[in-house]
């Protein structure tokens, strides 16, 4: 089943670092991935893993003393249609603060941040917000500016649109302000939509009624979603692929339904391990709720061999502890960098044993 | 918003009544009054006066009664009359001595606001935004000199720059010819020609300590979501640094603009001695040190009314540019 969609991004071996005073941290230390038009992709992993990072090196709003160090971000901003060859733009080559770059930034990549509470200046009103981002990417007078906004606020399921663009954020409720977001982020229809933890700080109510808002302005809009949290179950709602990333590296690539009952890295196996589930319980086979051992190293001691090694349950001594492991495809759809699928990639799951799992502990 | 500001208006009353009580027990707390320093100056002189004159004189400006009683006569006159009450001293009523003297204290500050306002805002987004550069270094420096060096220092060492080096005298805020002479447009020209020092000399303090806030503020900003949303919609980043972090960084300074004027005031009182500047200071000094008590509780009470005004003035500007000091209705 392969994808058949043109080409959105590529992302080929990206790197971003920040120098600190303290040493290098490699935050995003050689990603490489691809979105297609349309496509919905998430991105897991721990906070502090490089999701965040990657999604602000496409943008390119790194903050120094962050900096893309090196790798491509190719953006094909038009899809070949026949016999034009489209238009292909290379993100790291341009300045993050000229002009082509502010172009791309809002009006054709867009994003919406974890904190809706923060994310919106405290001292303009949201749809005076929204009106710039407008104006700076469609020649509009500020009438039709703010006739766009009220109709975006609309499209997001504002109550009283045309009174709410008039209101401050702390007016507006959590969810509400991240609507405003959404609506800040479509309201010139981009073709990528990277959304970093969109619902991380909302409850659970709002967080199903801001995914089922994106879904349908995704089905309505057709722009491709970057969906960027550490919520597992997000993930199986909202994504078709999934990238599981642990320090700066994506470990596995898979699709929604192979990394949920096919996953291959140790990594993703103790996250899905690591999922309460309903009624266990009641079944009367309480069990502890599984954690992954140890924490993420610190950024500066990067562990030898495979980061993950010292966390790992099927960790090969002598390989894993020495080795880099490279990226190893396991099908058409699903690739993972790990030892465990190198010599024989059509070998069967090693099963993660409570045993393997105790070898770390001596 | 106008129901905020009425609110604030008639808060003032009992503010203003409380400063009234104070500004008046103040003048009466050191030992004595105008006729003991009035009688220990003329015995200095040699100057003897009788006890009936002596009665005479507490009988005329009421320093026989209780203490209520003049404070009654004090702010029921200010009150019913508008008057000031008549200075001991100078044998005149008060408002005609002070309202020159306050004008040019209040055009002094008001200028120094400005002027710093003008060089800090620009010199303080610039250090922030450029954060461990060279210039910001610079200006860390030059801010700290200036917030180490007393005014009245630096008025000094401009007496004696303007002597020594260019052979002016330029202490006084009026040419010889225009000290005494009425209002007229040469003697407010005159005025303006010479203003610019004491200025100069007072927006140096204040600018320095402006530069030091606003860089601090405006380095918490930069690094808030909000700033990070407006970047990640394609803004200009100067646009985007003067519409939004600069913007919440200078909220401080709305509300502080009432303390500003109020720190300006007493500390123009030790540059103008130095210059010998007819503003409001010196005369407060004088007032206080001979215990013309109507004369120096008119000026407490009218400066610190001044001030309570700049303080309601900096509270309506802080509602006006921060939306969420702003009271629902």
């Amino acid at each position: 089943m392969t994808d058949t969609r043109p080409l959105l991004l590529e992302v080929e071996d990206l790197k971003t670092y920040f120098y600190l005073d303290e040493g290098v941290v490699r935050a995003v230390d050689g990603v490489s991935f691809t979105i297609r038009r349309g496509q919905t992709v998430g991105v897991v992993g721990e906070s502090g893993c490089g999701k965040s990072i990657t999604a602000r090196s496409i943008m390119q709003i790194v903050r120094p003393p962050g900096r893309i160090v090196s790798g491509s971000i190719r953006f094909h901003r038009a899809p070949p249609s026949n016999g034009n060859p489209g238009e292909v733009i290379e993100i790291t080559k341009l300045d993050p603060m000229g002009k082509p770059m502010r172009m791309i930034r809002g009006g054709e990549i867009s994003m919406v941040f974890q904190e809706p509470m923060t994310s919106l200046s405290p001292v303009h009103t949201v749809g005076d917000q929204i009106m710039e981002a407008i104006m700076l990417h469609q020649s509009v007078s500020k009438e039709e500016a703010r006739r766009l906004a009220i109709h975006m606020f609309s499209k997001v399921g504002m109550q009283q649109p045309a009174r709410t663009v008039d209101r401050y954020p702390h007016q507006l409720s959590g969810g509400m302000r991240q609507r405003a977001m959404i609506a800040m982020a479509l309201s010139c229809t981009p073709s990528l939509l990277i959304a970093d933890e969109p619902t991380t700080a909302l409850d659970v109510t709002t967080e199903a009624q801001i995914l089922q808002l994106m879904r349908d302005l995704q089905r309505e809009l057709g722009m491709a979603i970057m969906f960027i949290t550490h919520n597992l179950g997000v993930v199986a709602q909202m994504t078709e692929v999934v990238m599981v990333m642990y320090m700066g590296r994506i470990v596995e690539t898979a699709t929604v339904d192979d990394l949920f009952y096919a996953p291959k890295h140790p990594y993703t196996r103790l996250l899905l391990k690591a999922i309460p589930k309903l009624g266990s319980k009641a079944m009367g086979t309480a069990t502890r709720l599984e954690s992954i051992k140890g924490t993420v190293p610190h950024p500066y001691a990067i562990p030898r061999g495979c980061p993950f090694h010292p966390r790992c349950g099927d960790m090969i001594p002598g390989v894993c502890d020495a080795v880099e492991p490279p990226v190893v495809n396991v099908s058409d759809t699903q690739t993972v960098r790990c030892h465990l699928y190198q010599s024989a990639p059509s070998r069967d799951v090693i099963p993660l044993t409570p045993q393997s799992a105790a070898k770390v502990e001596h | 918003m106008l129901q905020y500001i009425v609110r604030r208006v008639v808060l003032m009353i009992p503010t203003l009544f409380v400063i009234s009580l104070i500004s008046f027990a103040i003048i009466q707390l050191p030992p004595g009054d105008f006729l003991s320093s009035y009688v220990a100056q003329l015995r200095a002189e040699g100057d003897a006066i009788d006890a009936a004159q002596l009665a005479a004189l507490e009988e005329q400006y009421g320093l026989n009664q209780p203490v209520y009683v003049q404070y009654w006569k004090w702010i029921s006159g200010i009150l019913l009359r508008g008057d000031l009450g008549r200075s001991f001293e100078w044998g005149k009523p008060v408002s005609e001595l002070i309202w020159d003297r306050i004008g040019i204290t209040m055009l002094i500050s008001l200028l120094t606001i400005l002027l710093s306002w003008a060089i800090a805002i620009p010199a303080g987004v610039y250090a922030a935004t450029h954060q461990y550069s060279i210039p910001d270094y610079l200006m860390s420096f030059i801010s700290f000199l200036g917030l180490g060096t007393p005014s009245f220092m630096v008025a000094l060492v401009a007496l004696w720059v303007g002597l020594a080096f260019f052979g002016v005298n330029i202490s006084g805020l009026f040419s010889e010819q225009y000290i005494d002479a009425p209002w007229s447009v040469g003697k407010v020209l005159d005025m303006l020609s010479r203003i610019w020092l004491p200025v100069v000399v007072l927006a140096i303090d204040n600018t320095a300590s402006i530069i030091r806030t606003l860089r601090a503020n405006l380095l918490d900003e930069l690094n808030k979501p909000y700033v990070e949303t407006a970047r990640a919609k394609g803004v200009r980043e100067t646009v985007l640094i003067w519409k939004y972090p600069v913007r919440v960084a200078l909220n401080p300074f709305f509300s502080t603009v009432g303390w500003t004027l109020a720190a300006l005031v007493s500390g123009e009182t030790l540059v103008s001695v130095v210059l010998s500047y007819q503003t409001s200071g010196p005369l407060l000094l004088r007032a206080l040190t001979s215990q013309d008590m109507y004369l120096a509780g008119s000026f407490i009470l009218l400066l610190s009314t001044l001030t309570v005004i700049g303080t309601l003035i900096s509270d309506i500007l802080l509602a006006w540019v921060d939306p969420r000091i702003r009271l629902e209705e």
